[in-house]
């Protein structure tokens, strides 16, 4: 097994004056200079104590810095953990205290409040401010500022790890109302990339889009194809990716050539960005994954980007991408039904089972569960949770269950049906309804809160709150979402609330979901 | 041509109305934060610029559409009365 780090060290090797890296800028960096400026993240972070297994958090917005330093990071065998810069610091020194970070890479502009919210916590990493990331200027600025303080770091070897060592700690939304951190290790991740160049035959001249941010799974196709095949990534910024006409402008300045994002993007594309004035005639694989993708937006998208090869990639954090679907070169005018989810990667092994976890007969609905290198290790620290996230007695295998409901068809591998949970997905951000009624219930003036989403064209999903008062009265709703967006990241902040004297019951005394689904 | 109090005026009660149906007129002040609080979401965004644009006949560039220009009422109706 090659190591995230070798990836870069070895393209470096081979074609050092390539760009790796555009920053959102339009400022880039070579595979020589990106590779020296992850070499001195290593080594200082060696020099303060950080070795193999331990982590190191990122508080940081894509960047060449924020790759820098994630590269650093790995060199120096540790792991990696990804924060939502935009979110909240309380809930970004939740995660990094979770899972005790020895040190972390912080936005200028965030770092005091990151640091008073990690004191509270009495968590003291060693903190490492980037003023103000983009090119790699002031990762490299901080590097030499703990040069002139503490001395020069002696130069190290890069780590010598194995597949079972951990690559990165992603966390995603907890239905307890606490996100939680799936564990990532090295064999995980490489297999995954390995797929990755069988099915996308990456070229050294292509350029990936970087639109996930860095916290998401979908940026782990991005970062490590593009720089195993020595190409180049085109980093997207956040603001601009959500911003149609500027993000259709920036794919052809920037000659992307393979995007991966969300399906709800491409919709936004297609609505508003005005693709038929554009000369995207370069982009040559579209990738999309973390939600269903309605046909009649893929159709558009297909008629103004002809030519060009569509994967519909299916996959939970915890397996990364596990089935695939090359969508057919002519979507027909009746077709109203999503494209199916697909067959399973080949690196892995996918079962369909009832609620007891017994196998369905072909083509009955039932639970997709996952085995094979890319299942993750565990949830940091939730025990109970890792136990209950496979199916239990099988000896044969680890199959991690997915909690999406499908069916095989023959021809064309698993049909995605839905959830057998509270999970949705909103703009392809994985959202637990119950970390939004857990927070709306920190409300002093909240009685009960349930949240429900329901479909939506262009959003995928809408959430809603009901909630009860103690005294009554309705709240404002300017203040409620204030409230939400000081503790959970934006994309979970209910699009609507109603207010009721009391939630509908079921005849057991539970809330009754259903009702309040057709009510609203 | 509509001052900045009158584009305020009337871009609040679009808000409100579009945006947060059955909010307390009053909770909207014209400093409470629209974009970094959730209010407007991206999409609800993209509908206010639509809006501005076909309200005042004016064009709001892609790169202005941002917290910086839209985040408050005061914000807003300066980026359009400066396009008036």
């Amino acid at each position: 097994m090659t190591p995230l780090h070798r990836f870069l060290e070895e393209s470096a090797a081979r074609r050092g004056d390539h760009v790796a890296i555009v920053a959102p800028s339009g400022r880039s960096i070579a595979y020589a200079e990106l590779d020296r400026l992850a070499d001195r993240v290593r080594d200082r972070l060696v020099a303060v104590g950080v070795g193999r297994g331990d982590r190191v958090g990122l508080f940081v917005h894509k960047s060449i810095d924020t790759i820098a330093a994630i590269f650093g990071i790995l060199k120096a065998g540790a792991a990696y953990v990804p924060v939502d810069a935009s979110a909240p610091a309380a809930r970004g020194a939740f995660i990094l205290d979770d899972c005790g970070v020895k040190a972390c890479f912080v936005e200028g502009a965030a770092a005091q409040a990151l640091a008073d919210e990690l004191a509270q916590k009495g968590a003291s990493p060693r903190l490492f401010e980037i003023e103000t990331p983009d090119d790699g200027s002031s990762l490299a600025r901080c590097l030499d500022r703990c040069d002139a303080s503490e001395g020069p770091a002696a130069t190290r070897r890069s780590a010598e790890v194995g597949p079972d060592d951990l690559a990165y700690v992603l966390y995603t939304s907890g239905s307890t109302g606490k996100p939680k951190g799936v564990v990532l290790s090295q064999r995980n991740a490489t297999c995954f990339v390995d797929w990755c160049s069988d099915v996308l035959e990456p070229r050294e001249d292509d350029r990936f889009s970087s639109h996930a941010p860095f916290h998401f799974d979908l940026s782990i196709l991005d970062i490590y194809t593009a720089i195993k095949h020595g190409a180049t990534l085109v980093l997207i910024d956040e603001e601009v990716g959500k911003r149609p006409g500027e993000l259709a402008a920036w794919i052809e300045r920037t000659g992307i050539t393979i995007w991966y994002s969300a399906p709800s993007i491409l919709t936004m594309l297609v609505q508003h960005g005005e693709l038929a004035n554009r000369d995207h005639s370069q982009v040559r694989i579209v990738c999309f994954a973390g939600e269903v993708f309605p046909v009649v937006h893929l159709r558009s998208l297909k008629q103004l980007w002809p030519g060009k090869r569509y994967l519909n990639l299916y996959g939970p954090t915890e397996t990364n991408v596990c089935t695939w679907y090359e969508i057919p070169a002519v979507v027909p005018e009746d077709r109203k039904d999503p494209y199916p989810i697909g067959p399973v990667c080949a690196h892995l092994r996918a079962i369909v089972v009832d609620p007891d976890g017994r196998e369905v007969a072909r083509g009955s609905e039932g639970e997709l569960c996952i085995a094979g290198p890319s299942v993750l290790e565990r949830y940091w620290n939730l025990e109970e949770q890792t136990a209950k996230a496979f199916l239990p007695d099988r000896t044969d295998d680890r199959w991690y269950r997915t909690g999406d409901l499908v069916r095989e068809d023959a021809d064309h591998g698993y049909i995605y049906m839905g959830r057998r949970d509270r999970m949705v997905k909103k703009r392809g951000y994985r959202v637990e309804l119950g970390e939004i009624e857990a927070c709306l219930y920190q409300h002093p003036e909240i009685l009960e809160a349930a949240v429900v989403a329901l479909p939506d064209e262009a959003a995928g999903v809408l959430i809603r709150a009901h909630i009860s008062t103690k005294n009554g009265e309705k709240l404002s709703l300017i203040k409620l979402k204030k409230f939400c967006s000081e503790r959970i990241p934006v994309y979970m902040v209910p699009d609507g609330f109603s207010f009721h004297a009391l939630l509908p019951k079921t005849s057991t005394d539970k809330v009754d979901y259903q009702r309040l689904k057709s009510s609203a | 041509m509509p001052d900045q109090n009158a584009i305020m005026a009337a871009t609040k009660s679009f808000i409100l109305s579009e945006f947060l149906e059955g909010e307390d007129p009053d909770e909207l002040t014209e400093d409470v934060e629209l974009i970094s609080s959730g209010i407007l979401d991206s999409l609800a965004t993209l509908k206010l610029v639509t809006h501005l644009e076909n309200t005042y006949d004016i064009k709001i560039e892609a790169h202005e559409a941002d917290e910086d220009n839209l985040n408050t009422l005061v914000d807003i109706a300066k980026l359009v009365a400066s396009k008036l």
